[in-house]
């Protein structure tokens, strides 16, 4: 037996154990040839390109055949919850906004409807802004999937699909760009409506958008629908029946793809979902390639809903995408100039010219904030992954007391052991990859 | 949310010049909400005391407030309430367990509030269960719902309270050595002073503030 620095073993209670951290493997096998146990304990992340983030699995292996997965998260934790708290109640959308970095949008919305909820505003918003929430929500849902679809397929080693997919999220994130003056993190959705209304003509473009994305969502489905290495890879892989998924609180694609048409657009409308017609997409195999199948369905529901809100926003034009309401709507119309966003001029030359009262108010609200009602509200989303929920606590004043999100991924996250364990170590990938599990989410 | 709050700033130590220092403001409602409780809520009430009889005694309030309901369970009668919530009454899901630290509840100061769903019946409710900081032990639901695994290591991580019956209560979020629970309300912020040209702007907990 010779030293080796990459493979230095050492006695246990269990045997020897031997830590590989790189060097030359035949050294390693000659000496390991020796015991007829093949338990291998492989840690994999949290800096691995197949982890979706900062994922840490510990996998315990028999050959190739993994016998336990343990799961390592926390490595994105920066206490966005508890930030919040020493911010008042508008401030707070641009730190839930940073929580799941691929979906901005719904977390905004589900903070806001608990704010709202709250202040008993619920009745309140003007139908524009909740049009143009649903829109927003239904775009980021697309740009969400596509990075779901693009790289999980990358990682179960498909290149092409990626491309395609990042493709069309790009067209996605331009319009985001457009609308928001913001690609990702937009803070867009405030309590009370929307930060500010689409540009002109932008629902032509958003229908330009549709046309455009529809077509280009063929070009996946045909790499990748009945393809046999895809097939091979994701039939069959990380099975988590209906049964799995409630004890396990699995909402979501994977929960759809177990067979349960659950969807909180149809079952618990929020922002008029009622009004839209989309059908809710389910599979029945309760695989990976099952979940593959929802999301691509997914897509072309999220387009049908885009269009209704373009049709629905063109009858309201004009109409107001704030609460009427002066002591919790921000007093600037906010405006894009040509150094992005930022006041409307005709604002500021009314209150800094002709009215203290209004500079006045403006400076209280902006600084203080508005006043939220103690209580505790709930309010849910159907999000990319599942539901999302923002649970917010008031004790009366101008902050936060409490908030709480039930991050879908967070808890979705929880059934990779039950996918993986006793299946092949290649197939933890296709598993892990078809939660589509973000880990600023997870850890927020 | 405290009994009572005075002023109108978080300032302590410092002159409150704002005029607003004799302020004084009661808040937290308390009691059970009378029925009819509307809606569903009536009809899940029912049928929770016809599944339990011990319903009086473990369910200390019902309260309906902005359309949702809170059933406040005797921590010691807590997995018996879920049990029965998810075999009787179908609320097959929980969607995990949140944390509120309110310091001046005196003996209640640690609340768990687990929001239950049922996909049978397309319903939602919620539990409230509080214990003391001094003995911030809870019993886990885990037996009940597995689901709920990782949300409890989360609120231990982050408030402390420590769930009994629970597989593996360890940290999740913070590193295991971590000293404090970050979600309380006496844990700090923390925060990088800036200085500025001389001038030191202090972390965001230090800060003078609207309340």
């Amino acid at each position: 037996m010779t030293f080796d620095p990459y493979a230095t073993s050492r006695e246990t209670t269990e045997g020897t154990v031997f830590s590989v951290t790189g060097g030359d493997w035949d050294s390693l096998v000659s000496e390991i040839g020796e015991s007829k146990e093949e338990r291998i304990i492989v840690n994999m992340g949290p800096q691995h390109p197949s982890t979706h983030g900062v994922l840490r699995l510990v996998l315990e292996l028999e050959g190739e055949t993994v016998t336990e997965v343990r799961t390592g998260i926390g490595y994105l934790h920066t206490g966005i919850e508890k930030n919040i708290e020493f911010r008042n109640w508008t401030q707070a959308v641009t730190f839930a906004t940073r929580m799941d970095y691929l979906s901005p949008i719904f977390n905004e919305t589900a903070y806001c409807l608990a704010v709202e909820k709250l202040l008993g505003i619920t009745n309140d918003i003007p139908e524009r802004a909740s049009v143009i929430r649903v829109l927003m929500m239904e775009l980021n849902r697309i740009s969400s999937h596509m990075v779901a679809l693009g790289t999980g397929a990358l990682e179960l080693g498909a290149m092409g699909p990626m491309f395609f997919a990042f493709r069309d999220r790009e067209i996605v994130l331009d319009t985001f760009e457009e609308i928001t003056g913001l690609r990702m993190n937009m803070a867009y959705v405030r309590p009370g409506g929307v930060s500010q209304d689409l540009p002109a003509g932008m629902t032509t473009k958003i229908r330009d958008v549709v046309k455009s994305l529809r077509k280009n969502f063929e070009d996946n489905a045909k790499l990748l629908i009945g393809n046999t290495i895809w097939m091979k890879r994701t039939e069959g892989i990380g099975y988590l029946d209906l049964a799995g998924c409630t004890t396990l609180g699995i909402t979501g694609p994977v929960l759809r793809s177990a067979g349960l048409p659950w969807d909180l657009r149809k079952m618990q409308p929020y922002c008029g979902y009622e009004n839209y017609e989309f059908e809710v997409i389910t599979a029945d195999t309760a695989d990976v390639y099952g979940r593959f199948l929802v999301r691509m369905a997914e897509l072309e529901q999220s387009l049908r809903i885009i269009e209704q809100a373009a049709d629905k926003l063109d009858k309201l034009e004009g109409q107001p995408v704030m609460v009427a309401d002066k002591k919790i709507a921000w007093p600037a119309q906010l405006a894009l100039g040509a150094d992005g966003l930022g006041n409307s001029l005709d604002h500021i030359r009314e209150i800094m010219g002709s009215s203290m009262e209004s500079l006045i108010h403006h400076f209280k609200l902006v600084t203080e904030g508005f006043r939220v009602p103690a209580g505790q509200a709930y309010a849910v989303v159907e999000s990319p992954r599942g539901e999302l929920a923002a649970h917010v606590v008031s004790d009366g004043g101008t902050r936060p007391y409490r908030v709480h999100f039930r991050e879908p991924s967070f808890n979705n996250l929880q059934s990779t052991s039950a996918m993986s364990e006793g299946g092949m170590v290649a197939d933890i990938i296709g598993a892990v990859a078809s939660i589509d599990p973000v880990m600023g989410g997870v850890d927020r | 949310m405290s009994q009572e709050q005075t002023g109108m700033f978080g300032a302590k130590g410092t002159g409150d010049t704002s005029g607003y220092g004799g302020l004084v403001r009661t808040s937290a409602t308390t009691g059970s909400t009378e029925r009819p409780f509307g809606g569903y809520f009536d009809q899940v009430a029912d049928d929770l005391e016809r599944a339990y009889p011990d319903f009086a005694d473990a369910i200390t309030r019902v309260v309906v407030d902005r359309g949702e309901l809170t059933l406040h369970v005797k921590k010691s009668r807590l997995v018996e309430v879920a049990r029965i919530l998810r075999d009787s009454l179908k609320f097959e899901m929980c969607m995990g367990v949140s944390g509120v630290h309110y310091p001046d509840r005196t003996g209640a100061e640690l609340v768990a509030l687990y929001p239950l769903l049922s996909l049978t019946k397309n319903q939602r409710v919620r539990l409230e269960v509080a214990t003391s900081e001094l003995d911030p032990h809870i019993p886990s639901v885990v037996e009940v719902w597995a689901g709920n695994n990782w949300h409890e290591r989360e609120t231990f991580d982050m408030f402390g309270i420590i769930f009994d019956g629970h597989p593996g209560l360890t940290r999740i979020l913070m590193p295991d050595d971590w000293d404090g629970h970050p979600q309380r309300k006496d844990y700090p912020l923390g925060g990088i002073a800036v200085e500025y040209k001389g001038a030191t702007t202090p972390a965001p907990s230090q800060r003078r503030s609207y309340r």
